[in-house]
């Protein structure tokens, strides 16, 4: 390497800088003018709103939390209750409302617990390569081996079932896979000029990792994420289904889906509109995920 | 070749020891983490002396590293231990379960493979038109859907509303004295065809629609996105055009020439969305109560039955391994390029 470039590597970085918010201004454009993007982007910000203020906008809170009301008991959808009372006469919209905080809840802790745990593990065997890389990596790939969320089924009976042995299962299910992309991108990033610059002036591995690598691994991980975020929402769901999540009286979108099973042919209302709100949920993280790879593919490190 | 040897080797060895891998995570979950096991084994009004009897005739006072020799020398035998709902061997209950999985997971994915493929390519070879943007939205509800609302949504359709396909199980029970099906291989599917037995295959084939469509949404969705994006890179290569340039009929060009080259990394998509399909078997078998293996580990879950459990996660975890060794494998047997990377 030339001294220019050493010097050149500086002035790369505030470039870069710039280019970034250059790249965000362009990502929000591109968001803007694509009408499935903003679809998601809408539900989203409307998930966030309902979790932060559902009892205030939920017109049975208490219900919604969880207090029986049998007298309207299977009660169908009305000017009363807009999607229908469940089986203990709660009132379904209010139910889901309240539930919206638990729905993203779990994935903002799963998907940040394994972001903690995976990207610097994936960091560490992409920057040091060698036994380090392969012990890493093999352990990586043990997990991976396993379908997911059969691993979190298998993890949560171990433990027993409850919404934090779930999101722990889920978790350890989910971490390899931010290990395996911060791992490829750190492999890419290792040999550009930046990061041979600040080894080479003795910068201590600890801080070249947390300075110039990590930091450069945010996007690819927040697309990751945004993906994730859907998909956690989905694995949670499908626990706490088949009674391995949540616990009743929570009201939880993939218990209310269970619990309303036995009623489908007369009172259909029950089950679908939990399932409705969860499907929209990860639908609205799957098209902002995909639109945002697309702008900022990830895969180009792998 | 002598390359593609060492490939074929190389990937052996290494999912020989994904397994002892996955054998030390189910041993841990089924033997480490549940406190008592052999109480649980007893029931609730187990005596104390009765615990640890079995505890010692279960080996559960050895030391870790004895009880996981033993654990991986019975599995390797085919010994998963004995359910504690049943009683019965794990081993048993998986097989004469796995039939009915097996037949739900082949047609599921069969629907998977052919509707993904004829949907990429199509998407494709239409890149930016409105059926283009409509896959792209068909695939991200795919991967979206709950598999459990799907199943209970198609229910609520086809059997409440029209009437047109029965909601749950397997065969109709009534089949059983008309038309009985044989004992063949335990897949209605084939055994009602080898035997010609007609009014059972229309029946079975009736069952097998919803909840092989349920379990079909979410691979769709991913093989028909992966066979989108292969085929429009191998769409703007040389030879395309050189094709193209020699007046090859379009069609033959897109279904042959190309669709050959793209469908390695398909078939790479398909095994691993196998991973999904196996988990959503459990909730597909649960909704449309459908006599297999999904439905036994859900009633197991219920029941805290950690033989059953840990035994059906082996082995389902085994199954998948295996299949994407054989998918890769395959991939090299086909793909010249592959041993070299």
């Amino acid at each position: 390497m030339q001294t220019s470039d050493i010097v050149a590597s500086k002035d790369r970085t505030t470039q870069a800088e710039r280019l970034s918010t250059r790249r965000l201004r362009y990502t929000v454009r591109v968001i803007l003018r694509d009408p499935l993007a903003l679809f998601g982007v809408f539900v989203i910000v409307a998930l966030i709103i309902l979790a932060l203020f559902g009892p205030s906008i939920a017109p049975y809170p208490e219900q919604g939390r969880g207090r029986t009301n049998v007298p309207d008991r299977f009660a169908p959808p009305s000017d009363q209750y807009w999607l229908g009372a469940d089986q203990l006469g709660r009132d379904i919209l209010s139910r889901i409302i309240i539930g919206t905080s638990i729905a993203v809840r779990v994935p903002a802790i799963v998907v940040s617990l394994a972001v903690l745990i995976g990207a610097p593990l994936g960091a560490l065997a992409g920057y040091f390569g060698g036994w380090v890389d392969q012990l890493i990596m093999r352990v990586t790939d043990l997990f991976l081996a396993f379908p997911s969320l059969l691993l979190a089924v298998a993890i949560v009976a171990a433990l027993g079932p409850g919404l934090a042995n779930a999101m722990l299962a889920i978790t350890i299910s989910w971490w390899p896979w931010y290990t395996r992309l911060v791992r490829g991108v750190t492999i890419s990033l290792r040999e550009r000029y930046f990061v041979e610059a600040a080894r080479s002036i003795g910068v201590p591995d600890g801080i070249v990792i947390l300075r110039h690598i990590l930091p450069n691994c945010v996007t690819p991980i927040l697309v990751q994420a945004t993906i994730d975020f859907g998909t956690v929402i989905l694995a949670a769901s499908s626990l706490a289904f088949i009674g391995l999540g949540t616990q009743p009286p929570d009201p939880d979108w993939g218990l209310m889906v269970s619990q309303g099973r036995s009623f489908i042919l007369d009172q259909w209302w029950i089950s679908t509109f939990p399932g409705m709100a969860i499907f929209v949920g990860v639908l609205a993280f799957n098209l902002l995920g995909d639109t945002l790879r697309d702008i900022l593919d990830p895969r180009q490190y792998r | 070749m002598l390359a593609k040897l060492d490939y074929i080797l190389k990937r052996l060895v290494m999912s020989l020891f994904v397994l002892l891998g996955l054998s030390v995570i189910t041993f841990t979950l089924a033997r480490v983490v549940p406190a008592n096991m052999a109480a649980l084994y007893i029931g609730p009004r187990a005596r104390a002396e009765q615990v640890e009897e079995l505890t010692r005739k279960m080996g559960l006072d050895r030391p870790l590293y004895v009880q996981y020799f033993y654990y991986l020398r019975d599995a390797l035998q085919g010994d998963l231990g004995n359910s504690i709902a049943t009683k019965r061997p794990v081993v048993q209950e998986i097989t004469t379960r796995l039939p009915a999985s097996l037949e739900l997971l082949a047609v599921g994915m069969s629907i998977a493979a052919v509707m993904g493929i004829i949907l990429g390519v199509l998407s494709a070879r239409l890149q930016n038109s409105p059926l283009d943007v409509l896959v792209r939205i068909l695939s991200l509800v795919g991967v979206s859907l709950p598999a459990f609302w799907l199943a209970l949504l198609l229910q609520i359709i086809f059997y409440r509303q029209l009437g047109w396909l029965p909601i749950t199980g397997r065969i109709d029970t009534t089949l059983r004295f008309t038309a009985p099906i044989q004992h063949v291989t335990g897949i209605y599917l084939l055994d009602s065809l080898v035997t010609r037995n007609w009014v059972a295959f229309k029946d079975v084939v009736w069952h097998i629609i919803l909840p092989a469509v349920t379990l079909a949404a979410y691979p769709t969705g991913l093989v028909a996105r992966m066979t989108r994006a292969t085929m429009l890179e191998v769409l703007s290569q040389d030879y395309i055009r050189t094709a193209h340039a020699y007046g090859v009929k379009d069609w033959f060009i897109t279904g042959v020439y190309a669709l050959k080259n793209a469908l390695g990394p398909t078939l790479t998509v398909i095994g691993l969305s196998l991973a999904y399909a196996l988990t959503g078997t459990f909730y597909v078998e649960l909704i449309f109560n459908w006599p297999g293996l999904g439905i036994f580990t859900t009633h197991s879950l219920l029941k805290a039955d950690y033989p059953a459990i840990m035994g059906v996660t082996l082995f389902a975890a085994v199954g998948y391994v295996l299949i994407n060794l054989v998918v890769d494998l395959l991939q090299a047997w086909i793909d010249p390029r592959i041993s070299l990377e």
